[in-house]
């Protein structure tokens, strides 16, 4: 996959054509992740587009059980995704999905395995593309205050996002990063885990809650929509109105206020 | 030992509110997560070991027939009788048949998990044999008739104060309360069974083909007790705990204790070989080696094969969130935390143990810390297929994922549903925008707020945007 490239007088620019891959949860409950990452993308110099026919990537069926939905879900993001440069999520999860899981999806799918395969090589959770690819110099956003991280699991342990996102946090102005105590401990999410297993689940929200109120921050910044309801969740029912829970890409893009 | 894991999730409920259990669960993830990540750290080329171990317990599944029939050869030659059970009814049948043959009256057992498997205790007592427990936590376990919690430290869901409480009441001696005190208590009432017991019962950490050795890793000496002293030695162990040659085995002994209890080495490794020959002092004067199927051929060759490498560390449940939260006894039988929610599905039924291939976040702690590279979360979503394809979910959910499947299949009306959706959501969000009860949501709701929704959908706000645009 060639970039394309724009004659511009005497200069040749490679522009990068992305795919937004927004996700099926910042579609339907927040949509202003998905234009900070839009923002931050365009940020680093790319062309972002954003095809329209998405949906979902494929993992709640995947992860359920339903092999077959999720393999239909999966040739849907690849007729859709297999044009652009590059795949960006704002969420490890998706990204993971995509990335280390479809090639086991499409495993017994050989004509179309390859195609898979090389998608998955060009697929990117939001901030290991804007440090590795994008090589985003200065950031949009400024913060004033102090944040802790939380790694998400999928993007820590399926995709190495450990460094990018506190690299990107490093260039904020006014914001200072502290860690808590477990940052790379699950927060209790799972999917239909939290639904299925409530009680378990908020026992290990539980946790991560009491890590986040030891570090006395102003705002946990994660990656992943998925824990962020989770511990936004927990943390309002706990009676704790007060401490943010923000999506990196708000905070990046200088959007944190919602 | 009955499987009790239908009620996974009716006994997790109790387990969180245990307040001792709880403290207990925190001590074990100290001792035993720090542990393990400071041996690792210790070892400069940690993931070339790790490698290793992984592709000398696959190569030992790979040829699984041959390194078993070497091991029964070379076992053979030096005096040891091997015997075959197919289930587990059949391991105790034999073990009972060797009891009645040496006229056994006493055993005494090192720690087996395979033994806890078959239930062998309760097939020993019904023929008349007394059995005693010599491993400290086991011990503990067999006075307060409770099963194990954890396969390294079956007792870790017990205070020091249960087992002074405990002792008190079952040695009829003085209240102890120190460990080291309570230790040489559990010491002194043992020590007479070991010399009286007719036959020793230990299981086995591996067996060795190229020697035909059994060997088992122990913290307390008594294994070397049970396996030398009684005239009868009785090993009871898995097919799959073979391993070709004793250099595999110093391999995956760099790995084994640093990932269970956060050692370097354990305290013994003991190898029994064979039976004590003229010239020897000390071993017994008969030595069986009973291998147990009992649902392990049938994973081999298939997908969860992988499983079959475990080598019984723990720490797979150490690392668990959700074993950290609710413990051992909540899976129901005798392996708990990941490696339990594949291997009792397996070994017991997909039908009777429903809940637990589902009991994961799937954050893969476990398949990270695995030192034979078993990709755990991989294998319990192949059971969660196997529970979908045999309509073993329940329709409600079955019917939810397929229809979600069939409509983020058309964008039309995934759109129109997400537009709805979200209002809807939002409206009962209210002004705090927080949901505090969603219907048919309860398991979120019960113990969290949900966020509401922004309100209009990205594709909206962004088909918007660029109509404003085109506009400009
Ligand atoms: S599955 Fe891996 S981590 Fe768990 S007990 Fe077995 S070897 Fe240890």
């Amino acid at each position: 996959m060639v970039p394309h490239i724009i004659h511009h007088s005497s200069i040749i620019v490679q522009i990068v054509r992305i795919g937004l891959f927004v996700t099926c949860l910042v579609d339907l409950i927040r949509p202003h992740i998905g234009f900070a990452a839009l923002k931050l993308l365009e940020a680093a110099g790319c062309e972002v587009v954003v095809p329209q026919r998405q949906t979902c990537c494929g993992q709640p069926g995947y992860n359920s059980g339903d092999r077959k939905s999720a393999l239909a879900l999966a040739r849907k993001v690849l007729a859709e995704f297999e044009t652009c440069d590059y795949v960006v999520a704002p969420s490890g999860s998706c990204a993971g999905m995509i990335r280390t899981h479809y090639p086991d999806l499409f495993s017994d799918q050989p004509a179309e395995l390859e195609r898979a395969k090389r998608l998955c090589d060009r697929t990117y959770e939001l901030t290991d593309f804007l440090v590795n690819v994008g090589k985003l110099e200065r950031v949009p956003g400024t913060f004033n205050g102090e944040v802790t991280y939380h790694d998400s699991c999928s993007g820590l342990r399926e995709l190495g996002v450990k460094s990018q996102p506190r690299s990107l946090l490093a260039k904020v102005p006014g914001l200072k990063l502290k860690e808590m105590d477990e940052a790379e401990i699950c927060c209790g999410f799972g999917g239909a885990f939290a639904l299925k297993f409530g009680e378990i689940s908020t026992h290990i929200a539980d946790r991560k809650c009491d890590n986040i109120a030891a570090a006395g921050v102003d705002a946990v910044v994660l990656g992943d929509l998925g824990c962020m309801l989770n511990i936004e969740g927990r943390l309002r029912r706990r009676g704790d109105m007060k401490t943010k829970v923000l999506h990196i890409a708000e905070v990046l893009a200088g959007d944190s206020e919602g | 030992m009955q499987v009790a894991s239908m009620h996974f999730k009716a006994r997790a409920g109790g387990k969180l509110a245990d307040v001792k259990l709880q403290a207990a669960l925190k001590k074990l993830q100290g001792n035993f997560v720090r542990g393990r990540a400071e041996r690792v750290a210790e070892l400069d080329n940690f993931e070339a070991i790790r490698e290793a171990g992984a592709a000398i317990r696959e190569r030992a599944l790979v040829h699984l027939d041959l390194y078993l029939e070497a091991f029964e050869r070379n076992a053979t030659a030096r005096g040891a009788v091997v015997h075959w059970a197919e289930t587990a009814a059949e391991a105790n049948r034999l073990v009972c048949e060797l009891a009645a043959r040496y006229g056994v009256r006493k055993a005494a057992k090192s720690k087996s998990m395979v033994s806890e498997e078959c239930g062998l205790n309760e097939a020993l007592e019904a023929a008349g044999v007394e059995v005693v427990e010599t491993d400290l936590g086991e011990y503990i376990l067999q006075l307060a008739q409770e099963p194990p919690s954890h396969i390294v430290a079956p007792v870790v869901h017990k205070s020091k104060d249960e087992v002074s409480d405990l002792f008190e009441e079952k040695h009829r001696q003085p209240r102890k309360t120190g460990i080291a005190e309570l230790t040489r208590e559990a010491r002194e009432m043992l020590r007479p069974h070991f010399l009286s017991a007719d036959m020793g019962i230990s299981g086995a950490n591996f067996i060795v083909a190229e020697t035909g050795s059994t060997l088992i890793v122990t913290n307390e000496g008594n294994g070397r007790m049970v396996t030398t002293l009684p005239r009868v030695h009785v090993a009871i162990t898995g097919i799959e705990k073979v391993v070709p040659t004793l250099e595999d085995v110093s391999t995956l002994l760099r790995l084994l204790p640093r990932h269970g209890t956060g050692q370097t080495i354990t305290n013994y490794v003991s190898i029994t070989t064979g039976v004590r020959s003229e010239d020897e002092l000390e071993g017994p004067g008969h030595f069986h080696v009973i291998l147990v199927d009992a649902g392990r051929t049938r994973l081999i060759g298939s997908d969860l094969q992988p499983m079959l490498r475990c080598i019984r560390c723990g720490a797979c449940m150490n690392h668990c969130p959700v074993y950290q939260s609710v413990g051992g006894h909540a899976y129901g039988w005798v392996y708990p935390g990941p490696m339990g929610s594949i291997l009792t599905p397996m070994y017991a039924g997909l039908e009777n143990a429903l809940d637990l291939p589902n009991a994961s976040t799937f954050c893969n702690q476990c398949g990270v810390v695995c030192p034979v590279k078993i990709p755990l979360p991989d294998l319990m979503r192949k059971l969660r297929e196997r529970q979908f394809e045999q309509r073993l979910k329940p329709w409600s959910e079955r019917l939810g994922l397929r229809m979600w499947g069939w409509i983020a299949q058309r964008p039309a009306l995934y759109a129109m549903s997400a537009r709805i959706g979200a209002r809807l959501l939002a409206w009962m969000g209210g002004a705090g925008k927080l949901i505090h009860n969603l219907p048919f949501g309860g398991g979120w709701t019960n113990g969290r707020d949900f966020p509401a929704p922004q309100g209009k959908t990205f594709r909206e706000l962004y088909a918007a945007g660029k109509a404003v645009m085109s506009d400009e």
